[in-house]
């Protein structure tokens, strides 16, 4: 057990450490001149070599590549050229979004998507099954961007129940903040309890066949004993690896997804960085995220280990 | 007997694979109309039409600057497919190929891959095309880079669990017994046993590169305009459905369809090639 954990530790942090030669190499040494990428081609020759200076881009290449992980690792990172503030400082604020988006989705795609797949495969071969595949097949083909422009026309242009967009701020207004949030929750965790409702389907199903569900029934156990107690709890390994990736999917996911109703949150942060050319935050907000997906994999490495006695070693 | 059971009869029968078949045809048939006719040239502007509800001169009505809907999601498709078609080539040839040699040499070869594909997916497609665009500007092509380099360990994972169980069959040692070498029995051999995980994997990654063109090009870092592709159609009629709501339905609709086609197409072929056959879903 211990061997299995250490292996996948090493070989995360190999993967990070791959990461940031890939995050730097990309950023800061293929463009060649990284403050003319930022400035852009019309920029003065005085602001250029002030933006270098700032930048510290008169040291060697694989200076600043170790000066930069270090700074990493005391979490002092740099400057936003775009909004002459500090990237911690800001993160720390729009994380105040991004969290709850994150969370809220993956809550309500185990809460939706978690009972529709025990229910498909209860009654499998029934009416109920073929209604959740229709749903999942549904749900996986719409893009969650779309199903926020639909909740928008419904929602607040139709019924005028949740606002289109924006965020006023947990401390400014706590149920405002919370009902700003909604829609988005649910744009973007509903193709993930689509997937989910898919993967615990056929977990179930997997398990449902087990000569020891047949010892259960025929010993008389209860129907929702079997389910839940015998069933669900040998259909899990596949379940929390689509849960754990889905935590991976909610980056990409709030990029987009805090566009759509203009939230103020890491995933904007990156996107307009991207308009600002801002390397400095790029840089140092994808190797955050990176380094959080990969974290979100350890654990899910641990919850194996506790959740079945007998790891996949060699997985 | 025999002829009840075929391919082709089998496959008939199977309802959610014919609807797939339908509405992937249609997908393509969309596109290759689109490149001799269009019912409106693509980019022509009438601002005197602009925001115009479906009407029997424009069937999906017009957007904000009256280019026709129709002609504009008829073009998409073509868009579309070219971005997922050449991403998943892309991805499946390299991918392919990195699984292929795993299999066959194990050891270190086999531990780099799964390096690199760990790597891979600790960025998502997103992320990627944000890095390439941040430097080289945003493109169709970049947009195909992005999706075809996080296809690459997709295939390759693939590749390697089919592979490596073909490489433990029986015929294989025969073949190493009458002196072939790794390549020629991998070539001659294990790519032909395990091509139809690779057509199903192929069709589902395609309805996956739909979605992630769509989600791209709505972010603007996909296809530019005044070319139309759908995600970006999307981006615009955000702004513009206060007025006309239609213009935030019709774009979805086809790519929803599109996807829903290819993965129906996707899952039926696995029926009908070998039920057992283990697809990876990613998003």
């Amino acid at each position: 057990m211990l061997e299995f954990l250490s292996r996948r530790l090493f070989a995360a942090l190999f993967t990070l450490v791959a990461a940031s030669l890939v995050v730097f190499g990309v950023l800061e040494v293929l463009p060649g001149d990284p403050a003319l990428v930022m400035l852009g081609m019309e920029a003065q020759p005085d602001t250029l070599a002030a933006l270098r200076k700032d930048l510290g881009l008169d040291r060697p290449v694989w200076v600043r590549y170790f000066a930069w992980v270090g700074d990493m690792l005391t979490f002092d990172l740099g400057r936003s050229q775009a909004y002459k503030t500090d990237v911690a400082t800001m993160l720390l604020v729009r994380l105040q979004v991004t969290v709850p988006l994150a969370i809220g989705a993956v809550t309500f795609a185990i809460l939706l998507g978690l009972p529709l797949g025990i229910l498909a495969a209860w009654r499998h071969g029934k009416a109920g099954d073929y209604g959740v595949m229709m749903f999942s097949q549904a749900g996986i083909a719409v893009p969650n961007f779309w199903i926020g422009l639909l909740l928008v026309l419904v929602f607040s242009l139709g019924l005028g129940l949740f606002p289109a967009g924006g965020f006023p701020g947990w401390e400014k207004d706590f149920g405002a903040s919370l009902r700003a949030l909604a829609l988005p929750i649910i744009a973007l965790g509903l193709p993930e309890a689509a997937i989910l409702s898919r993967i615990a389907r056929s977990a179930m199903l997997d398990t449902l066949r087990e000569d020891y569900i047949r010892t259960a029934r025929a010993k008389g156990v209860a129907e929702r004993d079997v389910l839940f107690r015998h069933a669900l709890r040998n259909a899990l390994i596949p379940i929390i690896t689509i849960i754990g990736l889905f935590f991976a999917f909610q980056v990409g996911g709030a990029i987009i997804i805090e566009s759509v109703f203009y939230l103020p949150g890491v995933g904007q942060l990156v996107y307009q960085s991207i308009n600002n050319r801002d390397l400095v935050v790029i840089k140092d907000v994808v190797i955050l995220l990176t380094f959080f997906v990969l974290l979100i994999n350890l654990a899910i490495d641990v919850i194996y280990v506790l959740v079945d006695p007998r790891p996949k070693i060699k997985a | 007997m025999a002829a009840a059971n075929s391919l082709p009869r089998r496959a008939l029968r199977h309802r959610s694979f014919m609807i797939g078949l339908v509405l992937t045809l249609l997908l393509i048939a969309m596109a290759v109309i689109s490149l001799v006719w269009t019912p409106y040239p693509v980019t022509e502007i009438a601002m005197v039409q602009k925001l115009k509800p479906p009407s029997a001169a424009h069937w999906l009505g017009t957007d904000h600057l009256g280019r026709d809907i129709l002609s504009r999601i008829m073009w998409g498709a073509r868009n579309s497919i070219t971005v997922g078609f050449v991403a998943v080539t892309l991805g499946m040839v390299a991918g392919v190929l990195l699984g292929l040699w795993a299999a066959a040499t194990r050891g270190w070869a086999d531990e780099i891959v799964s390096r690199m594909s760990d790597l891979v997916f600790a960025f998502p497609a997103v992320l990627t095309a944000i890095l390439i665009t941040t430097v080289f500007g945003a493109s169709a092509v970049n947009a195909i880079i992005a999706i075809g380099i996080f296809n690459i360990p997709v295939f390759a994972r693939v590749t390697r669990g089919a592979a490596l169980s073909v490489w433990g069959r029986e015929f294989i040692r025969a073949g190493l017994a009458i002196g072939k070498g790794p390549l020629r029995i991998t070539f001659d051999h294990v790519l032909p046993n395990i091509a139809s995980i690779l057509i199903v994997q192929g069709t589902i990654q395609f309805a996956v590169a739909i979605l992630a063109e769509a989600g791209l090009s709505y972010l603007g870092l996909g296809m530019q305009p005044p070319l139309p592709s759908w995600g970006r159609m999307l981006n615009d009629a955000q702004t513009y459905m206060y007025q006309t709501p239609t213009l935030a339905i019709f774009p979805g609709v086809a790519i929803a369809l599109s996807v829903l086609g290819l993965n129906l197409l996707g899952d039926g072929l696995r029926d009908l090639l070998d039920p057992r056959l283990k697809v990876m879903r990613v998003g």
